[in-house]
């Protein structure tokens, strides 16, 4: 079972914050991996939020192949930030090449449009790049978003980091999606590290999705080309959360409606009751049945974490003012925000969502008993 | 000395039939059980006389004839009262005198059940006991799920959707919009298939229905039963529990004269209603009620005369092609219940199941699809039918599933899969492997039949009598005098009991995979076979 680690600050924190905390949950992870997403970033990256950056791994040929892409489709380097390792590489470590994340100038014409249209060349983009990478492995592409870095590679969380150096400034943000991987059933592969970017949607899951197939099929066939991928059984969480969001307009108090939602019987004299049935029934392909919990941050930068319909997970959330983590072991909220107070932290059950906004105030808590904002 | 018998091409022996009657003259009490019991008089009371002859030592007088008589059983050899194995003698019989046996190498009977040109019809499946249902393991266990679930402790929702399921954008909007949304039901997985009023008995009829009615309404298990062609008895029709049942009705509207009268009385709607193109026993071939069968009630809720053998009605005049005639029935069927009921055809496996299907994705109205595999059951069909006719259900429904997935409509036209399911009495598992290759329910009566109402029939060609009428337990029969041995109470108990046992079983297989709070549709990374050419074309896990 994978660790996990999330953490949500007011300003700007070292993403080693996070890669100390799944240091102490060790004994949870078998160190074949580690991932990490960071948004809302503090240093010069910061300073250009509307620039897409894109993260990832690249061979010299890669660099090369990467440059005359963007070249054609107008994208202009902006600033760059290569991770350089001080270090040996590390026992299990592949050598793959440069760790870089490259801030672009958008060319004229996509700036001119909107948003949605923005967002959905950024993703083609990012699609396009990593199955150019897949036959030689040349270019690994993570991310390709304003605002956000990934870093993924494999190897135990704390060696790898210190290898590359994350400990910098400019990869200080103020919201940190953190996993050390427990290697399950699928062989190792880059692409199947935790977490999982779409559109500024991003999970990480500790479990095992029982429910794959179907729903891989599912979202497969839904024609969408940023679903895609799935060398990891947890990525359909990524994706569930990013059609919830996208596709069907829902916020994320009922993402948990949609992967668990609730019995006939306790639907019963909800008030929200019709419309639950409906999201129960039209959304049937995208039950989980866990065990997993689903740690994410949504594009805006709010927080959440859910369990399965069975709570068979752990998974705590806590904090104080200003800072907010959520983590798989106590131990772990422990080392990374040791002066919280310990008697509010949260560990949500079978029926609720954790939320923290990106103002780092309070946890909020959603439970599906409870009646529901409108749709927007 | 006697004149030899007459002997025919069509002389048979008792060794050529394929069962044959043990009978044991010193247990026997001659009570006459065996032979009144025998539904198709293969045996009768014999007298028989014997010669002795008597010579004494040296011969010192001529030897003398003792005439005896004795009485006991024959064995009749002639096809049309050939024994069917079914055993009754054995049941009645007070000291266990006698038995049939089969002799699986008697061989002669097949080349003689066609006298006077008729080629032989009977009841039963193809005879045939490989299942390939039956090779499939579930081999995804779930290791990594700790704690493990529970199969006996944990929540399960093992409930399927039947009906029209819209697309997530489409069904949200549509509640905003309070647009009309096709019915959907949720309802147990395991329907019991069609079998109609003409083909079982009232007796049957009534313990099947009684015992639905307890697994929903005591058990909360929403089972539903389906009817074949050929009408409805009016009480069920105007009755609350209408509601569990699946209305059969087929391309000539057979017996849809008595639904639609009963319309305005209806307290409830059906559960849905099952346009019958096709089955798999009898592809082409449709309902085959024989006149042994077609008493005065059934005549009457059929509206035809008594006595007359009744095979479905031509598809209805005003239906051209198979599409549009989907397409219209779809569409009256519907309209007759106000848009509240699905309706969804049933069709036999086909190698064009799936541009039938391809029909259903563009029809809004289109609640599903049934497919019937060529192991299904039927009261009657030609034996060239059901043995060398139709398509296997395994690939059927899984071209069927895949083209759904390249559609992106899985699950919203729920596939329904019947056919050989239970055949060798792996209900649970042979169910649970049609779901995770696609189905989203499955549909089984000659399971139910033999687990709830004790049907004799096998697939070694064993009884299968139930196109005649003669049932020896009283399921398939017409006749007062066999079906008052059926016992509605006792068929409604073993059905629960069925129906539980299934659901226990189907648990100890989703639990371990890891399933609980959704029926595992189409779950094929579940699946494995050992046979590497089935594996690849139904694209599971070849294991050996």
């Amino acid at each position: 079972m994978c660790r996990l680690f999330a953490l949500s600050s007011r300003d700007p924190v070292s993403p080693m914050r996070a890669i100390e905390a799944l240091n102490v949950m060790k004994e949870g992870h078998d160190g074949s991996g580690v991932g990490l997403f960071l948004h809302d970033l503090g240093g010069p990256f910061g300073e250009m939020k509307d620039a897409p950056i894109l993260s990832g791994i690249f061979t010299d040929d890669g660099l090369k192949r990467l440059d005359a892409f963007m070249d054609e489709r107008g994208f202009v380097t902006k600033s760059t930030l290569v991770l350089d390792p001080k270090t040996k590489v590390p026992a299990g470590t592949p050598v793959r090449g440069t760790y870089m994340a490259r801030a672009y100038e958008v060319p004229a014409d996509l700036k001119g449009k909107d948003q949605a249209e923005r967002e959905l060349t950024y993703m083609t983009l990012r699609v396009a790049l990593r199955l150019m990478g897949e036959g030689k492995e040349d270019i690994r592409v993570f991310s390709f978003w304003p605002d956000t870095i990934m870093v993924k590679e494999v190897g135990d969380p704390l060696t790898v980091a210190e290898y590359l150096g994350l400990d910098r400034p400019e990869l200080f943000c103020r919201r940190i999606l953190a996993q050390g991987r427990q290697n399950t059933n699928y062989a190792i592969n880059l692409y199947a590290c935790h977490p999982f970017f779409l559109q500024g949607v991003c999970t990480m899951t500790n479990g095992e999705n029982t429910a794959f197939i179907p729903i891989k099929e599912y979202l497969l066939s839904r024609g969408f080309p940023g679903y895609m991928g799935y060398q990891s059984d947890s990525e359909v969480f990524a994706h569930i959360m990013h059609f919830t969001l996208k596709r069907l307009g829902l916020g994320i108090e009922y993402y948990k409606h949609v992967i668990t939602p609730l019995s006939n019987a306790e639907m019963e004299g909800h008030p929200d009751r019709e419309l639950l049935a409906r999201i129960k029934q039209t959304c049937r392909k995208l039950i989980i049945d866990g065990p997993n919990c689903v740690i994410g941050c949504l594009p805006e930068g709010t927080m959440f974490m859910v369990q399965d319909r069975k709570k068979l997970r752990p998974g705590v959330v806590g904090g104080k003012d200003g800072m907010f983590a959520f983590s798989s072991e106590i131990c772990g909220l422990d080392a990374a925000i040791p002066d919280r107070d310990e008697h509010a932290d949260f560990q949500p059950m079978h029926l609720d969502t954790a939320i923290v906004r990106p103002e780092c105030q309070e946890v909020t808590i959603c439970n599906q008993l409870q009646s529901l904002p409108r749709p927007h | 000395m006697q004149s030899a018998p007459i002997l025919t091409p069509s002389t048979l022996s008792v060794n050529d039939l394929p069962w044959q009657v043990d009978w044991d003259i010193h247990t026997c009490t001659l009570c006459g059980r065996c032979t009144s019991v025998c539904p198709v008089s293969a045996i009768e009371l014999g007298v028989f006389r014997k010669r002795t002859v008597e010579a004494t030592l040296a011969l010192q007088k001529k030897p003398t004839n003792n005439y005896s008589i004795y009485y006991g059983i024959r064995q009749r050899t002639d096809p049309a009262y050939r024994c069917i194995g079914c055993a009754m003698c054995n049941m009645v019989c007070p000291n266990n005198a006698i038995t049939p046996r089969l002799r699986p190498e008697a061989t002669t009977l097949k080349f003689h059940n066609n006298r006077g040109g008729q080629a032989r019809t009977r009841g039963g499946r193809r005879n045939d006991s490989g299942s390939l249902l039956d090779q499939i393991k579930f081999i995804r266990i779930s290791m990594l799920t700790d704690p493990a679930l529970d199969a006996g402790r944990h929540e399960f929702e093992l409930r399927t959707l039947l009906g029209r399921v819209q697309p997530p954008e489409e069904g949200l909007h549509a509640l905003e919009e309070h647009a009309w949304v096709p019915a959907v039901r949720e309802i147990y997985p395991l329907m019991i298939g069609s079998m109609s009023f003409g083909a079982l008995s009232p007796n049957m009829w009534e313990g099947l229905i009684m015992g639905v009615t307890y697994l929903n309404e005591e058990l909360n298990m929403p089972v539903r039963m389906c009817t074949g062609e050929g009408g409805c008895p009016p009480r069920l029709l105007r009755s609350r529990f209408l509601k569990y049942v699946v209305l059969q009705i087929a391309s000539g509207y057979f017996g849809w004269d008595e639904i639609i009268k009963a319309l305005p009385d209806m307290k409830e709607d059906p559960c849905a209603i099952e346009i019958k193109y096709g089955q798999g026993a009898k592809p082409g071939d449709g309902g085959l009620l024989m006149w042994y069968k077609v008493n005065k009630l059934i005549a009457a809720i059929r509206g035809v005369p008594q006595g007359v053998s009744l095979p479905s009605p031509p598809t209805h005049q005003t239906q051209y092609s198979i599409e549009e005639s989907v397409a219209k029935m779809i569409q009256s069927m519907s309209m007759a219940w106000g848009f509240r009921v699905p309706v969804y055809p049933k069709i036999s496996g086909t190698t064009s199941s799936t541009a039938v299907l391809n029909n259903l994705i563009r029809n809004p109205y289109a609640a599903g699809l049934a497919i019937d595999g060529e192991d299904g059951g039927t009261g009657a069909a030609y034996n060239v039918s059901m043995n060398h006719m139709g398509h296997p259900i395994a690939t059927n429904l899984r071209d069927c599933y895949e083209d759904l997935c390249t559609a992106g409509k899985q699950n919203e036209i729920p596939l329904i899969a019947g056919g050989g399911i239970g055949k060798n009495g792996n209900l649970a598992a042979n169910a649970a492997a049609l779901i995770m290759l696609g189905a989203s329910a499955v549909q089984s009566g000659k399971y139910m039949m033999q687990a709830a109402a004790g049907c004799l029939g096998s697939e070694h060609d064993r009884c299968n009598v139930c196109n005649i009428g003669v049932c020896p337990k009283g399921i398939t029969s017409q006749d007062p005098r066999l079906y008052r041995r059926l016992d509605p109470e006792k068929v409604a108990e073993r059905l629960v009991d069925v129906f539980l046992s299934f659901d226990t079983e189907l648990r100890k297989i989703v639990a371990p995979l890891g399933r609980s709070t959704s029926l595992p549709i189409g779950m094929s990374d579940a699946l494995g076979i050992s046979d590497y050419h089935a594996a690849q074309r139904l694209k599971i896990k070849y294991v050996v």
